[in-house]
């Protein structure tokens, strides 16, 4: 064998103590996907007279900026002003509500629940957000803030809730009635800002009343991310270390794993499942609050523009690990971002990037499989490096060294 | 479990659960019609980045950003804007680019930030109506460097100076489609099939119900709303409907006329187009149509921006700088009905004709315009319109 880890204080070696491996586990696949899906779409704009490789500086360029960019910000944050380049900025703004809606299809996951239904909740959220600041006219904005974001988000839990109801005591499939229940919160959002919550002053794009300037979100310091980032962020970290790291989150995989162990070993898998899908919920309905109280000030059909859909993406390429999602959405939200540069700079359609992302989704969905049936072909030679790669990473340096410890006596 | 192995957890989980996704997913695209707004939004924030110079100044390419709000390719109002583009990057020292799809909400104001930022564009126009408030005017003033001309707006005092706006009267245009449909018709009854009941739109119906009684005074028009501007499935059953009245003559006033003219040439009966030339779609029965030419237009604005000059305030084309066409006609007007429309077009290209002459009254009997009066063009009451006609059969409640 080799040498004992202690001995080897590399780089890498320091950073597998900070860097989870249950995220570098989720990630590895999900980079091989990117990767994967780049090529092919590669070959995709090349049918249509695009150069590949033009494709992918204009998607660098338009997701991350450029090294002169980058530079320039240096300087400025060199002297003592705050800078990211727009592109960059651009991409946060688009990745902000992907981290929120991602939530709702990993954590639900996490109970061996498929749910797709983050739309409905980040539509609701919206709705509550628009009706609870037009419920306290005068309060402080603090308040109204606060509760904005308490009751979009109850009222979001409590939606994805009732398809986990529906699924745990009914045995409906929650994909299906968490799709289809998109629809009607669409419906009541529609009712709303078209009868009882109408402002008549947006007459060409019916919305409800405006919150109030002084109730808005506000933005991120020195830049002009608004906060729902943060939020974003938070939420994430919260939820990686709520699943991996308490005994709820171990009792949650438990019952996601095996309902019958669950069962054996005393857990309520209906409290589980409920509260799963409640957090997911809470989250999706989180991205709705911020849409309207940190960016459009009403609530309108806007609230539909597939934040929700592409969570379902964002989740599954980051593996329904809550953590993995944060790199995730940002280089999805960096996808979408550079669309528009694609558009302008290549002429390519505005469908492109959902071409992309389409393929991205088949090929994360096609390398799970291929990633399951590799558990048992291990000799197979281009998953060897990936195979060698995980086996050393997963072994802590503690349990190696009691093993080592124990082999020695 | 993580150290057994990687990857037996994941893959177990999600296998089933992938294929109940794809049934799932399949089930969304059939219910939405695979529903494609781009994701997120933005914030606005004042101070932005000053990076573009003037380009008046430079020597280098200007560029000329245009968004639309749907596809440049509908075969209708953002196609006719898309063409007008087309003419713009034919002039020299001049670069394009285009975004389409843009939604009306914060998304068109992320992507005119990124016209400015990424694509270095001086000059952008943004092409559907309902950018401008507060979309236009916020983004305006972020970038007061950039020059933002909008069509359809109307500016009032205190907007940013850096925009301007325009558009074009078309229902002279529409009058001239109601000869044709009247004069082409045989029972008398016209269709038309109307986004919503707002003023521009009532403005076309009735010069549409005009025109036609001025060939053929018994011509009834009956008008559908179907209440947005995008709702194929909603164009063809009205055109259907409509059909099935006995109605031989469609029109109507919605974003992309394609879904419209090619059932009523299925049906058979006659249709006149809308925004752009959709002759293609109905060889046999398109009689002719309103079309919007902001080619030339377009090439004026951008050669003046170049020069420094003042960007169009307000600006109204029509017939008379040719800011609007009419299709060539269909092989199904009558070449004497040909004639007379020719007679009238010259009229209002010079500026003499008056299409809203005395005594018109609304479809209820009311009068809204006593004998003897007449309204031009300007005429503050066209502005105000909202009623339909004599004679156009529907009801705007």
């Amino acid at each position: 064998m080799t040498a004992p880890y202690e001995s080897r204080p590399t780089l890498i070696f320091r950073a597998k103590r900070f860097i989870p491996a249950s995220f570098v586990d989720a990630m590895i696949i999900s980079i091989v996907a990117l990767a994967l899906s780049l090529v092919l779409f590669g070959i995709f704009v090349s049918f249509s007279g695009v150069n590949a490789f033009d494709v992918y500086r204009v998607m660098l360029k338009g997701a991350f900026g450029t090294s002169e960019q980058w530079g320039n910000a240096l300087t400025q944050i060199f002297h003592g002003k705050f800078a990211i380049p727009y592109a960059f900025r651009n991409t946060l703004i688009h990745a902000a509500p992907l981290l929120l809606t991602a939530l709702c299809v990993a954590l639900p996951a996490r109970v061996g629940m498929m749910i797709i239904g983050g739309e409905g909740a980040v539509v609701l959220g919206g709705l509550m957000a628009a009706l609870v600041a037009h419920l306290m006219p005068g309060a402080p904005s603090l308040i109204v803030q606060i509760s904005m974001i308490v009751v979009g988000m109850t009222v979001g839990g409590a939606w994805i809730s009732i398809s986990g109801a529906l699924r745990q005591f009914r045995g409906v499939n929650e994909t299906i009635s968490s799709l289809l229940m998109n629809y009607i919160a669409i419906a009541i959002l529609n009712h709303c800002v078209e009868g009882p919550m109408h402002d008549p002053t947006s007459l060409d794009h019916p919305s409800s009343f405006h919150i109030g300037p002084a109730n808005m979100l506000g933005t991120i310091a020195g830049t002009d991310i608004h906060v729902g980032l943060l939020f974003g962020v938070v939420a994430c970290v919260f939820a990686w270390i709520l699943m991996d790291h308490t005994t709820h989150g171990f009792a949650t995989s438990i019952v996601g794993g095996n309902v019958r162990a669950a069962k054996v070993a005393g857990l309520s898998v209906a409290k589980f499942s409920l509260a799963a899908c409640f957090l997911g919920g809470a989250g999706a309905a989180l991205a709705g609050v911020i849409e309207v109280s940190a960016i459009h000030g009403r609530a309108n059909d806007s609230l539909a523009a597939g934040l929700g859909y592409a969570g379902i993406l964002v989740a599954f390429v980051a593996r329904q690990n809550p953590l993995a999602v944060i790199p995730v959405a940002i280089l999805l939200g960096g996808v979408s971002a550079s669309g528009d540069l694609l558009q302008m700079k290549l002429k390519l359609s505005s469908a492109s990037v959902q071409v992309f992302q389409g393929i991205l989704f088949l090929v994360i969905l096609g390398l799970d499989t291929w990633a399951g049936r590799l558990k048992d072909v291990r000799h197979i030679w281009f998953a060897k490096p990936i195979h060698w790669f995980m086996d050393w990473y997963i072994k802590k340096p503690s349990t190696k060294g009691v093993a080592h410890a124990g082999a020695n006596a | 479990m993580k150290r057994t192995n990687w990857l037996s957890g994941i893959a177990s989980r999600s296998r089933r659960a992938a294929a109940v996704l794809v049934a799932a997913a399949s089930i969304a695209a059939a219910v939405t019609g695979c529903d494609s707004k781009k994701e997120s939004t933005t914030t606005a924030a004042p101070g932005g980045s000053p990076g573009a110079a003037p380009a008046a100044s430079t020597g280098k390419d200007t560029t000329v950003g245009f968004l639309y709000v749907g596809t440049k390719d509908d075969s209708g109002y953002n196609q006719a804007h898309a063409e007008g583009a087309a003419a713009v990057k034919k002039m020299p020292g001049v670069t394009v680019i285009e975004a389409e799809k843009i939604a009306e909400n914060k998304d068109c104001q992320q992507n005119m930030s990124t016209m400015v930022e990424q694509g270095d564009a001086t000059l952008v126009f943004a092409t559907s109506f309902g950018y401008f408030k507060p979309h236009v005017k916020e983004i305006a003033a972020k970038y007061p460097k950039i020059t933002f001309l909008h069509a359809g707006g109307t500016l009032e005092n205190g907007d940013p100076t850096n925009i301007g706006t325009f558009f074009a009267y078309i229902d002279e245009l529409e009058y001239l489609c109601g000869m044709a449909a009247g004069s082409a018709s045989k029972t008398g009854k016209l269709g038309y099939v109307a986004a919503k009941p707002i003023t521009p739109v009532l403005r076309d119906i009735n010069a549409f119900e005009l025109g036609a009684k001025s060939v053929n005074p018994k011509c009834t028009l009956t008008v559908i709303f179907t209440g947005d501007w995008f709702l194929p499935n909603e164009e063809a059953n009205a055109v259907t409907t409509l059909a099935d009245q006995g109605i031989d003559v469609i029109s109507g006033h919605v974003d992309s006329p394609k879904v419209m003219i090619q059932t009523a040439e299925k049906r058979g009966i006659y249709s006149c187009g809308y925004h752009y030339n959709c002759a293609p779609l109905a060889p046999k029965g398109y009689l002719t149509g309103a079309e919007w030419n902001w080619g030339p237009m377009y090439q004026r604005f951008v050669a003046d921006f170049k020069a420094g000059k003042p960007m169009p305030h307000n600006y109204m084309g029509s017939l008379k700088d040719g800011a609007v066409k009419l299709s060539p006609y269909g092989s199904s007007v009558p070449a004497d009905a040909q004639a007379k429309i020719e007679a009238v077009k010259a009229q209002m290209t010079a500026g003499t004709f008056k299409m809203f002459v005395g005594p018109i009254k609304d479809n209820t009997g009311k009068v809204v315009l006593e004998e003897g009066k007449s309204w031009d063009d300007q005429d503050g009451a066209l502005w105000g319109m909202n009623y339909l006609v004599e004679g156009v059969i529907g009801s705007l409640k």
